[in-house]
């Protein structure tokens, strides 16, 4: 389970997080959603140590994220797929590579890594595009790609972050299906941070909507449709203010 | 430093780069020298002319290059080429979240993207060097013999005139620190980008010109040592 604990964040004094506090419980997806620029990524970037809170914690399977040594830091990430909103492929890396980077770090044959990394591209519907560069694909590709290298490592957790944005509404609802197909076959526990409400209902168990650094609403997709509260309404409706 | 017992990751990766630094900045490095070496036989004669013998242009040439001007010229034109290009690049990977990416997939980027630049700078540097070295004196040679009307044996009498083997490996021991440097600020400055495009380019810029100070000051602080 993933227990984000009354996190604090603020940047050059702009704070981002107020008070943050969800519980993401295993085999769920839990959605977060909100306006662009309330710190929905910056939560995420959180459960893999890529940022240090001011106060409060993420909890991971009853590890304290802050505290941890860089060793147990880097074994935590070994259970934690990311995906990045621009893929963060690596440019000088072909997809294969790409794919197996984080393979490279177990102790796998060349042949497990090779079908391990087949596997997860032929899950995004990919085959065949192993030997392409980052520069040849497109946006829905890329994100894909960013996909399979994230289920390649077989994580008890993906974090998906802005897996639709920018994407037009076909190839977007392409990458819904994946995210869903991915939690039933693979049984991964997902967050997934987005303001896209179509992908959110579509792939969320339970949405939480983040307001002003702190949850002002969590709860199942129908509860939130059926939300009485306006700030979330107003979200979930797309009207202007 | 805790990047060093991570061998598995760093060793192959400093290969790569050695090849990057090395090989594809050598012909940058060979064409400055080769018409530093010229100048330098020309202006040496124009400077002894009449007052010192024209065979000590060969001295001039050889510790000019060895201890000066091939680390230095070789290294202000490396920290444009090598040190901007690594500033660009870590930059550009900061700023598209691939330096997190890597976090993510439980890489050290210490040791997947600073020490095998470093490495690669610090090892290849010297043996630029050398080969500029190399390429200033014969060039400073040929100049001799095709317009100062010198002859090859002249030009050698005042190349091992006043020749120790300190000066070999001093210049080459100076440019492997000055490799070190450039390739530090590149990453460091690199990795500490901010921004978009214009932050890349920030950095591409503040990365020339602090290996460029930086470089000057090691190289009066060498001086210094020379003289102990």
């Amino acid at each position: 389970m993933i227990a984000f604990q009354d996190l604090h964040k603020a940047f050059d004094g702009h704070v981002v997080l107020d008070g943050f506090t969800l519980e993401v419980k295993d085999g769920e997806t839990t959605v977060i959603i909100g306006y662009s620029g309330t710190g929905k990524s910056v939560a995420l970037k959180h459960v893999v140590g890529l940022l240090q809170p001011d106060t409060g914690d993420v909890i991971v399977d009853g590890r304290a994220v802050s505290t941890l040594e860089r060793a147990a830091l880097l074994a935590l990430r070994r259970e934690i797929g990311f995906v990045f909103q621009f893929a963060a492929l690596f440019d000088s890396m072909s997809v294969f590579d790409n794919v197996a980077l984080g393979l490279r770090r177990r102790e796998l044959s060349d042949d497990e890594l090779a079908t391990r990394v087949r596997e997860a591209l032929a899950l995004v519907d990919l085959t065949g595009a192993e030997a392409k560069y980052p520069a040849e694909l497109s946006g829905g590709m890329r994100k894909r790609v960013g996909i399979a290298r994230a289920i390649a490592l077989r994580p008890r957790y993906i974090l998906y972050d802005e897996p639709t944005t920018g994407l037009d509404p076909v190839t977007a609802a392409v990458i819904d299906q994946l995210m869903v197909r991915t939690r039933e076959h693979l049984g991964v526990t997902g967050v997934v941070v987005t303001h896209d409400m179509r992908s959110a209902y579509t792939v969320g168990d339970r949405i939480a909507m983040l307001y002003e650094g702190r949850v002002r609403q969590v709860g199942t997709v129908a509860e939130i449709q059926d939300t009485p509260d306006p700030v979330v309404r107003q979200f979930i409706e797309g009207r202007p203010a | 430093m805790r990047a060093v017992p991570d061998v598995a990751v760093w060793g192959r990766l400093t290969l790569v780069q050695m090849r990057r630094v090395g090989v594809d900045s050598l012909p940058v490095a060979l064409f400055i020298a080769a018409f530093t070496g010229v100048v330098l036989a020309l202006q040496a004669s124009y400077t002894f002319a009449g007052t010192v013998p024209l065979y000590f242009v060969g001295t001039l040439v050889g510790k000019t290059m060895m201890l000066e001007l091939g680390p230095v010229l070789a290294g202000l034109a490396l920290a444009g080429r090598v040190g901007a290009s690594m500033a660009a690049e870590l930059g550009t990977m900061k700023v598209t979240e691939q330096v997190d990416a890597l976090e993510t997939l439980a890489y050290d980027p210490q040791s997947f993207l600073v020490l095998p630049r470093v490495l690669a700078g610090t090892t290849m540097f010297p043996v630029i060097v050398a080969l500029a070295i190399l390429a200033g004196i014969t060039t400073g040679w040929l100049a001799s013999l095709a317009l100062l009307h010198l002859s090859t044996q002249e030009f050698l009498k005042g190349l091992k005139l006043f020749y120790r083997f300190k000066d070999t490996w001093f210049g080459l021991f100076k440019s492997a620190t000055f490799g070190c440097t450039i390739t530090l600020v590149g990453c460091v400055v690199g990795l500490g980008t901010r921004g978009g495009a214009e932050g890349v380019g920030r950095s591409t810029t503040q990365a020339v010109v602090y290996s460029a100070v930086l470089l000057l000051v090691l190289d009066a602080f060498w001086a210094l040592v020379l003289l102990q």
